[in-house]
């Protein structure tokens, strides 16, 4: 029996591992490694004076202690940018152990290599660093008045400025008969998957290479990196992401410090050698992401319709710029949304601090983008005396003006066209969904029963699946069994079952016999990597071509010892059979294993395929050589998805809150989605991607924070302080959605993994403006905010 | 100066197991480097994530704040020990699958000790019950919806198979 596969809400086909503890993370690989822990900086900004080891060398168990000194050759040298980009005139990287300073809390200083953790820790704790004391840059307000420099050479502590336009904003703003102004401010929060990152190492001296595992979300590009930094050829280092628990960006970013230097030691001492990242070392020496100031000047007509947008984003990028300035360009393009302004200008300065650096955490600037552009829409619906959805939907871009050419340059550096969408009828699903139109009713009832309650929506537009490529190879073995393998990593996606059921129904096989490989570049070697909802995207379709063209191989191959017609032949439940023959008619039909041991003329037969394949076996023709030319023995192939561009998801959430009146505490009473990511893989992951996203979107909003004290102290450094949502804390997510195919990919699939979380501050700010009778214009908010800003209101 | 050593044996998941380690080595570490049952996780480390959780005497405990040598003797159930006895999966772990409970698989084996035992004490519980079942669990990849889905479906398994 086939089960269904392209398009069904099974089962996950990786779960019986992972629910009966069989799961191999980071930390359960190697239990026979050494350990690696590290001095990290306990100040913000300093100058490193001196590094004093002599009370740590007689702790039995150390095996080596690192400082910068001892880095060699490119190992020494300042880590990678990842991303260059012209307007980031002055990025700066880390290197790998600090050399001579220190630009934030929890920089690594020194690498102690030790019979176990403990004993690495206890080494850490005795070395003594001396410090000369600089001045710290904390906050964005800080880094903008520039009295205080992150680095010297870096004036203004500006790293980026980058302006793009379309129209004459200037002119619009000018000649718009209303124009406001807004000021916003959105807190840093930060991925923090449930497993840190880690790194494993082993270096085989015997056949020179090495073997990497990392719980990254890009394996392929840490080997480039590797092999470079290291001085290896590039086919002597494998990376294997294992199991990675979570990744939600912050994996993405690569190598890191400890990536480096871990395989170096392992190297160097020829022992494995493990660091798996404890909690706090996650907090200050990982990355966070979403701060930003902006102003916002829009001017638009009576009707609400946007004639000139111009957003100026300070944008907080911390302490290095190894990722570039993919967050504020995401921000700065994605802000638009489903809407069209006449003129728009966006602005933006990407600015150091003396904190932890900022890398792309789900979502990637969008949720700021969609903070400034939404909290935009309810001012000027607010100001016309309009309902919400009525100024949104008038600036809809309407399906028949698809595909939309914004004019502007998108983060893949290609032009930032929308390729499909239907924003109004996305709205009418959303609004009946909520209950739009009934809610004011609801908020009467409320109030009569001394309850403050409301209503918020916020949209959005996602660009997914973002280039150059990603790859997969299919393999039918001769068992019957299809193996195939991927480049990019998999953090929870369930892309094991989600390509499975891409290849199965591609290739007219069960899916249960699907064996998906991802993030091990001994199985695939090219890949980019999981970001920006690009996996289901970009290797979904490559999968698919690589089935496509084992698909066509077996039939040519079954064709001929069937003689019959390729064209004639079809694949139902892994057998190749005449189109419409009954099963098992005998002479119409051969088994997928026995075409891939027809597919290689072995000379040796080991197992009962084979001599089952020996009954096909027809004449044969001793003037042509047993493969032929261009043709390869085995029934496999390899497929590659290029895209001319993003295609773009859009959504719009919408939540009800409750507000108490007197202790101003915020509860979600509803919170609803429509999305639309296109064709649906599995509906049920694409469901548990927005379940998720809408938890960070919630914690983001109302909870997480990271509060940084004037020293540049990460003051809630630990699950105790940074308050990650718990159950009680989600609302439940209730869900509809459209399926808009895009045009640009032959599965006619869009991106679903950040949607979730994109509109989350967006729309819990409007539902509690909503309720309290003011705009909100920073979040996060809690309830003390919240009451401070009623007593300001009330002084007015 | 080297560390006192002391031997520490556990009755875990039906099997005695033991080990020499150091009085600070904690159980969580005990049972995954030093027995290699790597099932139980560690997310923080200092208690709040839950990830560590695992059941000693039938209680669920955070393995990451107790030292394996305070626990010599005890009955210890991992994740490992919560399938069915042929080896296939336990209820919660079944539950887990059917109702999408798990992404990432991370914080998983905490969910599944933590609502084992849940379920020995409050075998029928409502929704809202179940919500408050898992609240002391951290999970960062599934917004909690579907591991509620999850106890709920894992009550219903567990009163199939004890009516069997
Ligand atoms: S690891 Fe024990 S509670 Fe988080
Ligand atoms: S499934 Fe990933 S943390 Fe819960």
């Amino acid at each position: 029996m086939t089960t269904a596969a392209f398009g069904e809400p099974i089962a996950r086909l990786e779960d019986p591992r992972l629910l009966t503890g069989q799961g191999r993370f980071l930390d359960d690989i190697g239990h026979q490694a050494l350990a690696a822990a590290f001095v990290r900086s306990p100040h913000a900004h300093a100058r490193i004076v001196d590094i004093d080891v002599s009370a740590a060398v007689d702790v039995e168990g150390l095996v080596a202690v690192y400082t910068h000194e001892d880095l060699d050759g490119r190992v020494g040298e300042p880590l990678p940018l990842l991303i260059p980009h012209a307007a980031l005139t002055h990025g700066r990287t880390a290197y790998a152990l600090a050399k001579d300073e220190v630009n934030h809390v929890g920089e690594p200083i020194v690498m102690v290599v030790a019979t176990d953790r403990y004993v690495a820790e206890d080494v850490c704790d005795r070395i003594v660093v001396t410090y000369d004391f600089l001045p710290p840059v904390v906050g964005i307000e800080a880094a903008r008045s520039a009295e205080l420099l992150v680095h010297d050479d870096v004036p203004g502590n500006v790293s980026a400025h980058l302006v793009q336009s379309r129209g004459d904003v200037e002119a619009a703003l000018a000649g718009a008969p209303h124009v406001l102004e807004l000021d916003l401010d959105i807190e840093r929060s930060a991925s923090t998957p449930l497993e840190g990152k880690g790194v494993h190492a082993r270096w085989d001296a015997d056949d020179a290479s090495l073997r990497v595992y990392t719980s990254t979300q890009a394996s392929t590009s840490v080997r480039a990196a590797l092999a470079a930094r290291l001085e290896l050829p590039l086919d002597r280092v494998e990376v294997i992401a294992p199991d990675v628990g979570g990744g939600f960006g912050v994996k993405i970013v690569h190598p890191w410090p400890e990536e480096v230097v871990v395989p170096w030691a392992a190297i160097r001492l020829g022992r494995e050698v493990k660091w798996t990242e404890d909690r706090r070392e996650h907090f200050v020496g990982a990355t966070h992401e979403r701060g930003q100031l902006q102003h916002v000047e829009v001017g638009f007509d009576d009707d609400g319709r946007l004639l000139g947008l111009d957003v100026t984003v300070w944008h907080d990028n911390g302490a290095y710029t190894p990722y570039g300035i993919i967050v504020p360009i995401v921000t700065t393009t994605q802000l638009l949304g489903p809407y069209k302004p006449e003129a728009y200008r966006a602005e933006f300065f990407s600015l150091y601090t003396n904190t932890v650096t900022v890398t792309p955490y789900r979502g990637a600037g969008r949720p700021q983008g969609c903070f400034a552009m939404e909290r935009t829409m309810d001012a000027v619906a607010a100001y016309l005396g309009l309902d919400r959805t009525v100024v949104r939907e008038r600036n809809f871009i309407r399906p028949d003006e698809m595909p939309y050419d914004h004019g502007l340059i998108f983060q893949d550096g290609r032009p930032l066209i929308y390729d499909s969408g239907d924003y109004p009828a996305t709205l009418e699903k959303l609004k009946k969904l909520v209950g739009w139109d009934e809610f004011e009713a609801f908020r009467a009832e409320a109030r009569a029963a001394g309850r403050r309650v409301g209503i918020g929506i916020a949209c959005y537009v996602e660009g997914t699946g973002v280039g150059p490529y990603e790859g997969g190879w299919v393999k039918v073995e001769t068992d019957g069994t299809v193996v195939a393998a991927t480049g990019l990593t998999t953090q929870g996606q369930g892309h094991k079952t989600a390509f499975a059921q891409v290849v199965a129904s591609e290739l007219g096989v069960p899916v249960e016999r699907v064996q998906v490989t991802t993030g091990d570049t001994r199985r695939f070697g090219y890949a980019v990597g999981t970001f920006a909802s690009r996996a289901a995207v970009m290797s979904g379709n490559a999968l698919a071509s690589a089935a496509r063209k084992v698909r066509d191989k077996a039939l040519r191959i079954a064709g001929e010892a069937l003689e019959a017609d390729p064209r004639d032949l079809e694949i139902v439940d892994g057998v190749v059979r005449v189109v419409g023959s009954p099963p098992s008619a005998p002479g119409s039909s051969i088994p997928l294993a026995t075409v891939a041991v027809l597919a290689n003329p072995l000379r040796y037969a080991f197992d009962r395929e084979a001599e089952r394949a020996t009954q096909f076996g027809g004449p044969v023709d001793y003037s042509k050589p047993p493969v032929a030319e261009g043709d390869s023995p085995g029934l496999e192939d390899t497929g590659y998805y290029s895209p001319p561009r993003s295609t773009f998801a859009n959504g719009m959430h919408a939540a009800i809150v409750e507000t108490d009146p007197d202790t101003a505490e915020i509860t979600i009473l509803r919170y609803c989605v429509v999305h639309d990511c296109g064709r649906l893989i599995n509906p049920r992951i694409v469901e548990g991607q927005i379940h998720g996203g809408v938890a960070q979107g919630v914690g983001g909003a109302l909870y997480e924070r990271m509060v940084y004290d004037d020293a540049g102290q990460l003051l809630n450094a630990s699950f105790m302080d940074f308050l990650m949502p718990y159950a009680t804390e989600v609302p439940v997510v209730e869900t509809d959605h459209l399926e808009t195919p895009s045009p640009l990919n032959p599965l006619g699939i869009k991106g679903a993994g950040e949607a979730g979380v994109i509109p989350g501050s967006a729309v819990l700010a409007s539902a509690i403006s909503d309720a309290e009778g003011f705009a909100i214009t920073r979040m996060p908010i809690s309830p003390s905010d919240l009451f401070s800003l009623r007593l300001a209101q009330e002084s007015r | 100066m080297s560390e006192a050593m002391f031997e520490v044996t556990l009755l875990v998941n039906g099997v005695p197991r033991s080990a020499t380690v150091p009085a600070r080595r904690l159980l969580s570490d005990f049972l995954r480097h030093d027995l290699e049952l790597t099932g139980t996780h560690v997310g923080c480390e200092h208690g709040v994530c839950g990830a560590c959780t695992v059941l000693v005497d039938g209680r669920p405990i955070r393995s990451c704040l107790q030292f394996a040598v305070t626990v010599d003797g005890a009955e210890v159930t991992t994740v490992e020990g919560c399938t069915r006895p042929d080896g296939e999966l336990g209820h919660v772990q079944q539950a887990f699958r059917d109702c999408h409970g798990l992404q990432c698989g991370f914080c998983t084996p905490g969910f599944v000790t933590t609502i084992t035992a849940y379920l020995e004490e409050n075998p029928t519980p409502t929704q809202e019950q179940a919500r408050e079942a898992i609240a002391g669990n951290l999970c960062r990849c599934t917004g909690y919806q579907n591991i509620v889905a999850s106890v709920l479906r894992a009550a219903e398994l567990r009163a199939e198979e004890t009516q069997r």
